[in-house]
């Protein structure tokens, strides 16, 4: 590799920082090409601006990068291109929405719809900020680990405050999981998310022991005993509070899974994960019977064509589009993804499918893929227990998230209101995950990073050491 | 536009979005030879020739059999000591309650790979034995710490 041959010959090891650069110079030229192409099939005039804009997003990820080069030298090369990639085409094809929509709207004869592009990209503005900002503050990723109850208790406020306020200030579409501030919106649950991830890696080195203490053998595994499970029961009550109070099925199992992904992380134990998905299991059952709107749910993805002009209509268009789409798509700009009611935002990735087809969306998949194995490498790597947690955390938030959007946009499982990581429109969650990434990056760069040298001092004898007792790292 | 065009960039869009996503598995690639991201520990960059050559195989690399770290590997080619303890500048910080301060430290002396205890609580075993001074490391043997079970591989 070009960069790696560089950096051997300055004298320190290799950074990655160079192969970074050049793969969020391509990530930008590939932003400015889709740009370009919407352009040209929604026939509008091609001008210099196209390029202008395309330096503009490229000036934005060099100051990232130079953030990264500064702050977390050693920290991983693929992650930051893989997010800029994502995003960029997120913009574009949100854009792309705003110009369709535009225009049918001027057919229909009614009022133009609000503009969504230039308020996304004020976020990816913010997002940035916010990247830069907590490579800045956090400059070792154990100390995060000292306010690890602050995060927690902050992070249950934030959860739980749509569901409690009146759905006036937090209702958005049925799902009462917004704060509405005046002239924005926010979704304190996105960044309740890293919070909570924070407030378990942390909670789970404590008291690892505590999970893995042996309890009844049942089946060839080892049950923990049932005074144990207090904590488990407490998250998943939470889950179900959540499901039912702000009727969000998607933050309910992302949350709930990322307990359960991390507990199984920390003790190695498979019956954490029997347990916790029966009880899931269980809870959804009693959901079903007890709601109405998550039976609603249920019966579109059983079949979406039962009711295909009321409540199948969503997904219904999402699958015609898909399906429009093909191996090769129909080419950005030129397929017809408005169609599908919210399709910059829960349905991102059917419009992606439409334009991009297979061979576009397995592409994008793909980069998920890298982004998400990067961070769990980060989490291999890295040689202090709350650093792996934390960072197995993180990269299995982006991975479930991914999945539970990608199968409900594509009828796998039920549909919930989760957005696609820097993908889909919405402030709070690209902001959240660029404070997720960045998180992320300051891991792998504590476990690329080499070793520091050893102080010339020679330890004392080891008469004169002694046993110190010392309050553990926390 | 011209519909061949428009066929043509669309196709084109698709393999430059493909080569993106192969150049960043090409990198993936890249750093794989060391199973846990600790290449970029070694000076050169790539493999440094065997030290010394006389009997037996030098290790390169010290592995975490059990406990909370296992999988870990720390590259040994530099010829630095590895500490091992819960401080946080150790090499390996363990978190086991089991585990000292400043536990032990493995150290080349010579040609060998030798560990010592640093006076810790529970003590560090070679295998069974207690260790109570220096003590060579042979390849493979498991050094036990805690709840952390280290070996050498060369």
């Amino acid at each position: 590799m070009v960069a790696q041959g560089e950096a051997r010959e300055q004298a320190g090891p290799p950074t990655g920082r160079t192969i970074e650069l050049v793969l969020l110079a391509f990530a930008a030229v590939l932003v400015t090409g889709a740009l370009i192409l919407v352009e040209a099939n929604q026939e509008q005039t091609l001008t210099i601006d196209l390029l202008l804009i395309g330096a503009a997003y490229l000036a934005l990820l060099v100051g990232a990068h130079l953030a990264v080069r500064r702050l977390a030298p050693y920290a991983d090369p693929l992650i930051l291109p893989a997010v800029a990639l994502l995003n960029g085409l997120g913009l574009v094809m949100i854009y792309r929405l705003d110009l369709a929509k535009a225009d049918r709207a001027v057919a229909l004869g009614n009022d133009l719809p609000t503009l969504l592009w230039p308020r996304q990209v004020a976020w990816t503005g913010v997002g940035l900020l916010l990247f830069v900002a907590v490579l800045w503050v956090v400059r070792d990723h154990r100390k995060l680990a000292a306010y690890a109850y602050t995060a927690g208790f902050t992070g249950l406020i934030l959860l739980a405050l749509p569901g409690v306020l009146p759905s006036s200030i937090s209702e958005v579409n049925g799902a009462k999981i917004w704060l509405r501030l005046g002239i924005f919106s926010i979704q304190p649950g996105e960044f309740a998310k890293i919070l909570l991830i924070i407030f378990f890696a942390a909670f789970l080195v404590q008291k690892r022991d505590l999970f893995s203490t042996a309890g009844r053998r049942f089946l060839g595994m080892e049950l923990p005993r049932a005074r144990d499970l207090a904590p488990l029961l407490v998250a998943w009550a939470f889950s179900v509070g959540v499901l039912v109070l702000e009727r969000d099925l998607g933050t309910s199992l992302l949350f709930f899974g990322i307990v359960l992904v991390l507990l199984y992380t920390a003790t190695e134990r498979v019956s954490w994960m029997l347990i916790g998905l029966s009880f899931f299991a269980a809870g959804g059952f009693v959901a079903y019977q007890l709601f109405g709107h998550v039976r609603t749910r249920v019966q579109i993805w059983i079949d979406p064509f039962a009711d295909f002009d009321g409540a199948g209509f969503q997904i219904g268009q999402a699958l015609f589009g898909l399906g429009t789409g093909g191996l090769g798509g129909t080419g950005l700009g030129a397929g017809r993804p408005e169609l599908v009611p919210f399709a910059e935002s829960d349905f991102m990735l059917s419009s992606l499918g439409e334009e991009l087809g297979l061979i576009g969306l397995a592409a994008i998949m793909v980069i998920y893929l890298v982004l998400i194995t990067r961070g769990l490498r980060s989490a291999l790597a890295v040689r202090d227990s709350f650093g792996k947690l934390l960072a197995t955390g993180l990269a299995f938030t982006l991975a479930l998230q991914v999945f539970i959007v990608a199968g409900g946009a594509s009828k796998l499982i039920p549909l919930t209101g989760l957005t696609l990581p820097f993908l889909s429109y919405g402030g709070s969650s690209l902001v959240a995950n660029y404070a997720l990434v960045a998180l992320l990056l300051r891991i792998s760069n504590a476990a690329r990073a080499p070793l520091p040298r050893r102080p010339a001092v020679p330890l004392p004898p080891i008469a004169e050491a002694g046993t110190e007792l010392v309050e553990r790292p926390s | 536009m011209p519909e061949l065009v428009l066929q043509l960039t669309r196709a084109g869009f698709l393999a430059l979005l493909w080569l993106f996503v192969l150049v960043a598995l090409r990198v993936v690639r890249s750093d794989l030879y060391a199973a846990s991201g600790l290449r970029s520990m070694l000076p050169g960059g790539g493999r440094v020739a065997p030290r010394g050559g006389g009997r037996g195989r030098m290790p390169r690399q010290l592995l975490v059999t059990a406990g909370a770290l296992a999988g870990t590997r720390v590259s040994l080619e530099d010829s630095r000591p590895i500490l091992i303890g819960r401080a946080d500048d150790s090499t390996l910080v363990l978190d086991d309650d089991y585990a000292s301060t400043r536990h032990a430290r493995i150290s080349l002396q010579g040609e060998e790979w030798y560990v010592e205890d640093l006076g810790s609580t529970n003590g560090t075993y070679l295998d069974r034995a207690k260790v109570t001074g220096p003590t060579r490391v042979p390849l493979g043997v498991p050094v036990r710490i805690g709840k952390t079970v280290i070996e050498l591989r060369s």
